[in-house]
């Protein structure tokens, strides 16, 4: 059940390489956040009951709604246009992003440790680059956020497979996720809007030497 | 001690994000300067013993702690000026936030200094983070918001980069049965932990700590931060915060030098190194904005720093008294900007110049911070620099030798044209009936701090180099 969640994972990066709209850039987010509560369910079987419910919870409220329910906000208010304006047609980005996983899944069939488990390391790996690969290739500030996101749900992956025995580290990855995600999306973009009628990255190109 | 200090430093801090009142502020201030020198020297007492399970003050710790606290004082009291007599458009709310959010810098930076767990050191340089931005974002315009959104956004993917590569380092530790992730226990596995995992953990922690200790890849968000913040944030960004990010990477490293892949990593180390000293040549023979001329010159030392480590021998002991000595030097530089900036209004190179007529005190002084940077022979930068080429003399890295002094030579040249042209070079266009007298007084500490560069590197107390050398041990 854990490998089915991961691949549906996996497969909604292929999705959000074509996507050309923000709201179903959204919609994924929704998604990954239910399928990240899910592969919580089952694979902490180890923690005490409170802990997994303060994880679980983390992702459920945070991944799944409170996030994406922002950056809607966020669009909405700041009239951003819709389209996701990426540098380059969807059908490169589709191979690309293929191209990813492959590479990741050939990269873990190549290490020889029985402590591994190969299924989470390749979704994690591959949601990580194409998190990446988003943030290159799109145009709007507001994208490169919902790259970051994406990244983020890669290292939860990756913090989950290891998760049993170190709880710790699982613990400092919601951390992460919220004190990132508040610190880009809640000090940062209150502010963005009021200063910058279309928050584009053009704009914020005046930096430099 | 190390509960005492967090637990007061974060009131002091929330005290000046919540209080409005002028006096109470600045008592807070004098409180946090006192606080620091006594957290030092009370750490200083307790070399080597564990605090709170988390923390561990060992020799390299100490001596930035120290570093950081000479600096930081002096650093608030220039805040205090720069907040009081230039900037009629201070409120109490903006002068809160500037002073709650430097506190919090700096005793996050202190944290990490003497942290002895990996996760805690990565989540205090988090709140490095949070903090840095609150300050970047001071002046509250397009270009301080472009600044603080690429530093916020960089430092995120960074400190991701050091969560993997946390994880990496744990998926090292499982296969020897370890579940301890503290440097200590780090220490004394090394040798068990799992090659292949260790060195993916050491790429991207590397990687990630880049972001604050300025080198490349990630070197990118600390200039503009120090661009746009005002100017006594910038010298703490450029010191003390490169040094959180110095400490972190040394003591990963510390983990690496005592396995088979110590020269793995000081091939990575010098590659990084290099490209960044490289970069730094590039823009500072080229570069018009004289607070990013500073800062580049901040990516050149680091560059340094990082290749007498990696260059072993003489090099770390160098590398330690280098970061330690330019710690002391850099903040003069950018602390003396401000009054560069109250004179001519203006960061641009073409805009200034004939700086002696103007602020005679000032201007020699930044004439010897430049000695001092350029690490020209009266400066302490020249004992150390000299140590990191005879590393790497002896370590038969000639070639790479020659290259950094070649690249260094050319960065004499750019920072030179530019310090001589706003010393000397009458300005284009000036009015000069509105240049504010400037007070001597504004450069003593800068004076002082330079000085005792001078000092430590020519005549060091013997509990400086009892440090430096117990330093040096952590790798052996």
């Amino acid at each position: 059940m854990t490998d089915i969640l991961l691949i549906a994972l996996a497969m909604s990066l292929l999705y959000i390489s074509i996507a050309n709209r923000l709201y179903t850039y959204l919609n994924i987010l929704v998604f990954q956040g239910f399928i990240l509560f899910g592969v919580t369910y089952l694979t902490l079987t180890k923690f005490s009951t409170i802990n997994l419910m303060l994880i679980m919870l983390e992702t459920i409220v945070f991944k799944a709604l409170a996030v994406p329910w922002f950056i809607n906000y966020v669009i909405k208010r700041n009239g951003i246009t819709r389209e996701a304006e990426p540098y380059l047609p969807n059908f490169v980005s589709l191979i690309i992003v293929t191209f990813i996983t492959v590479s990741t899944i050939i990269l873990s069939s190549s290490i020889k440790d029985p402590n591994l488990d190969k299924t989470f390391f390749v979704v994690a790996l591959s949601t990580i680059f194409t998190g990446l690969y988003l943030i290159v290739t799109r145009k709007k500030i507001i994208t490169h956020v919902i790259g970051y996101i994406i990244i983020e749900n890669g290292v939860f992956v990756l913090s989950l497979a290891v998760g049993n025995e170190m709880p710790m580290l699982v613990n400092l990855g919601i951390m992460l996720d919220i004190f990132a995600s508040v610190l880009i999306l809640g000090v940062f973009f209150n502010r963005i809007g009021d200063l910058l009628k279309d928050p584009d990255i053009d704009q914020l190109r005046n930096l430099k030497d | 001690m190390i509960g005492i200090f967090l637990t007061v430093a974060s009131t002091i801090s929330a005290g000046l994000f919540f209080n409005r009142n002028k006096f109470v502020n600045y008592a807070l201030l004098a409180i946090f300067s006192a606080l620091l020198v006594v957290f030092s020297i009370a750490e200083y007492n307790h070399l080597n013993s564990t605090e709170l399970e988390f923390f561990k003050p060992d020799a390299i710790g100490i001596l930035l702690l120290f570093a950081s606290c000479i600096v930081s004082i002096i650093v608030i009291i220039h805040g205090y000026r720069y907040i009081e007599k230039h900037n009629v458009d201070e409120t109490p709310k903006s002068r809160g936030l500037f002073f709650g959010a430097m506190v919090l810098l700096i005793t996050a930076c202190n944290v990490v200094y003497l942290s002895g767990h990996i996760a805690v050191t990565w989540i205090f340089i988090e709140i490095t983070t949070l903090s840095a931005s609150a300050l970047i974002y001071h002046h509250r315009n397009l270009r301080a918001l472009e600044g603080v959104w690429k530093y916020v956004f960089i430092c995120a993917i960074s400190i991701t980069f050091v969560y993997i590569g946390i994880l990496f380092l744990s998926l090292s530790l499982k296969e020897a049965g370890i579940e301890d992730m503290s440097f200590d226990s780090l220490y004394a596995n090394a040798g068990k932990l799992n090659p292949f995992w260790l060195k993916l953990a050491f790429l991207f922690i590397f990687t990630g700590f880049t972001a604050k200790l300025g080198l490349v890849p990630m070197y990118t968000a600390g200039i503009d931060a120090k661009d746009k913040a005002p100017a006594p944030a910038g010298a703490l960004l450029s010191s003390i915060l490169m040094n959180a990010g110095f400490i972190s990477i040394y003591r990963l490293y510390a983990v690496m030098a005592r396995t088979p892949l110590q020269h793995w990593a000081d091939t990575v180390m010098i590659i990084a190194a290099l490209l960044s000293i490289f970069v730094a040549t590039v823009y500072m023979t080229r570069i018009k904005n004289i607070k990013r001329m500073f800062a580049y010159s901040s990516i050149e030392h680091m560059g340094l720093v990082i290749l007498g480590l990696a260059a072993g021998g003489i090099g770390v002991y160098a590398a330690i008294l280098h970061i330690v000595l330019h710690t002391l030097i850099k903040p003069t530089l950018f602390l003396q900007f401000n009054q560069i900036y109250w004179v001519y209004q203006s960061k641009s190179i073409y805009d200034v110049g004939n700086y002696f007529k103007y602020n005679k005190v000032g201007a020699i002084l930044l004439l010897l911070a430049f000695i001092s940077a350029t690490a020209m022979p009266p400066s302490g930068l020249f004992i150390s620099e000299f140590m990191i080429f005879q590393a790497l003399f002896e370590a038969h890295n000639t070639i790479i030798l020659l290259v950094v002094l070649v690249l260094l030579t050319m960065i004499i040249w750019g920072f030179g044209t530019n310090i001589f042209k706003l010393l000397f070079t009458p300005p284009l266009e000036i009015d000069e009936s509105r240049i504010p007298v400037i007070s001597s007084w504004e450069s003593v500490a800068q004076y002082g701090l330079l000085g005792l560069a001078v000092y430590l590197a020519y005549n060091p107390p013997v509990q400086f180099v009892t440090l430096l050398q117990d330093a040096v041990k952590l790798l052996s």
